[in-house]
């Protein structure tokens, strides 16, 4: 009996061994990886992606607009690719030489960081505490939160919220929290999700509903019937991201962008997707 | 230990949901009571179409969820044109639904007075209708008091699905509390201690009546 157990004793003290040898190859795997890649960036990364001769943009597969998959073509369409598309185009001259790779707000900073990705372009809001993570562009997109209401509303503008006017917005979403702040006379109604709390202002339950406005517009893009009105009274612009400390991609990114606002491609490609109160 | 500032921080939404559901509690107690009667004798009553109708009713609406049954009533009957906001859809909601299962504990109930009790009230003259309230309802209630309560107890905690229709109940005000607070076990504690403290009183009413009629017999 003892026997046994001391024999099992080994086994499992072998066992233990073996994976702290496993792992400690695998750290040291890392490390060499690590500093293998880190030697190369010596290089900056707008060079290195033009000697590569193709970008990698990370881009979200689930947002209607900015970036949807196509279940039919597999294909990902959107504002957000249109624009990674227009950009490629400008620095390598080529927009076929723009890859993207589905990511989802968890995996993209760390993508990105891994070197998985070249650059960001998710609905990615510019925020302080990423820009410590991150180099953001100039604002490609000017997201912030806004008011959906049927055609011919009287509602107008988030000043026409007087009180007893119904605001229907997402249990626990920062717009509601918003909201009450800047309409504090409406009453606020939450419901679970988008979908719900859109069907709620469809049944009339309420006068508006509320959130960030790239949302806003997939809804419009569903139901022509609605529109967005006034202007959005937050401030969450959408830029692009690139690896911290390569300003000249950032510089690179900036200048496509100023082009393609001259040029009025980028005017052309808003239209394309997002369909204002028209 | 359970964080009691969540209690006192956000004391008037707890109340004012509290007040909602014993408002969303009574209404639905009565109305599915009455409503549930009433099915229940069109489910024994001797007309074919009436017990047709009653079977179908109770049938259909005791198999669906309570939740599709509200959420219809919030969304589908503004489309012609009856605009139910969501604490009254949710309330007609719970009574559609509840009166279903009490039709069955009252069928259940009548059924159990024996026929002859029927059959003499008829032949001493007295209408259907006379018969039922004078002869046979009067002893069926004793009968459906313990399920009738514990129909009851459950229309209060279902009440709590009205919160997908912002109706402004208890659920609906713990779900905005722990979304704003992010704390999730202390404040859904907090709102199960409010139900219990409507549910304790009923059940015991219940079981006070339930002792009460059996003496009388």
């Amino acid at each position: 009996m003892f026997k046994k157990k001391k024999s099992l004793l080994t086994v499992l003290l072998l066992a233990m061994l073996s994976v702290l040898m496993l792992a400690a190859c695998g750290t040291k795997d890392d490390s060499e990886s690590g500093s293998g890649s880190g030697s190369k960036e010596s290089k900056n990364s707008l060079e290195a992606i033009k000697e590569k001769d193709k970008i990698v943009f990370g881009v979200k597969n689930d947002t209607r607009l900015f970036g949807l998959k196509d279940p039919k073509t597999g294909n990902i369409e959107g504002f957000d690719i249109d624009i990674a598309k227009e950009i490629t185009k400008i620095i390598l001259g080529d927009e076929s030489k723009a890859e993207f790779k589905e990511v989802t707000s968890k995996t993209r900073i760390p993508m990105l960081q891994k070197g998985d990705i070249d650059a960001i372009v998710a609905t990615m809001t510019i925020t302080e505490e990423r820009k410590q993570e991150v180099d953001f562009s100039d604002v490609y997109f000017k997201a912030g939160q806004a008011l959906l209401v049927k055609k011919g509303s009287p509602i107008k503008s988030i000043k026409d919220i007087k009180k007893g006017t119904k605001v229907l917005a997402v249990k626990g979403s920062t717009s509601a929290v918003n909201i009450r702040e800047k309409a504090p006379d409406a009453t606020v109604l939450e419901f679970e999700n988008y979908a719900e709390a859109f069907t709620a202002l469809k049944a009339k339950q309420g006068d508006t509903l509320t959130t960030d406005n790239a949302i806003l517009y997939g809804m419009v893009d569903e139901d022509p019937n609605y529109q967005v009105v006034g202007d959005i009274f937050t401030d969450e612009p959408y830029g692009i991201a690139v690896k911290k400390d390569s300003p000249e991609l950032v510089k690179a990114i900036n200048d496509a962008l100023k082009e393609l606002q001259s040029n009025g491609k980028y005017d052309e490609l808003y239209k394309k997707w997002i369909k204002t109160s028209n | 230990m359970l964080d009691f500032s969540i209690l006192t921080e956000n004391w008037d939404m707890y109340i004012e949901g509290f007040i909602n559901t014993i408002y969303i509690s009574v209404i639905g107690l009565i109305g599915s009571f009455v409503f549930g009667t009433i099915l229940a004798v069109f489910r024994i009553a001797p007309f074919k179409p009436l017990n047709w109708i009653g079977t179908i009713y109770v049938e259909f609406f005791r198999n669906i969820p309570l939740l599709i049954i509200a959420f219809f009533l919030f969304t589908a009957l503004p489309t012609i044109g009856i605009q139910l906001d969501g604490f009254k859809a949710g309330t007609l909601a719970l009574i559609i639904y509840t009166s279903a299962f009490i039709a069955e504990a009252v069928r259940a109930g009548i059924l159990s007075v024996p026929k002859g009790q029927t059959e003499a009230a008829r032949s001493s003259g007295l209408t259907y209708i006379q018969t039922m309230n004078l002869v046979v309802l009067p002893q069926a209630i004793k009968i459906v008091i313990p399920p009738l309560g514990n129909q009851f107890i459950n229309l209060v905690k279902n009440s709590s699905i009205l919160t997908i229709l912002a109706a402004g109940d208890l659920m609906y005000q713990a779900d905005l509390i722990s979304t704003r607070t992010f704390v999730t076990f202390d404040v859904y504690i907090f709102v199960a201690l409010f139900y219990l403290v409507l549910t304790i009183p009923l059940s015991t009413g219940v079981n006070y009546l339930e002792k009460r009629l059996a003496k009388s017999n």
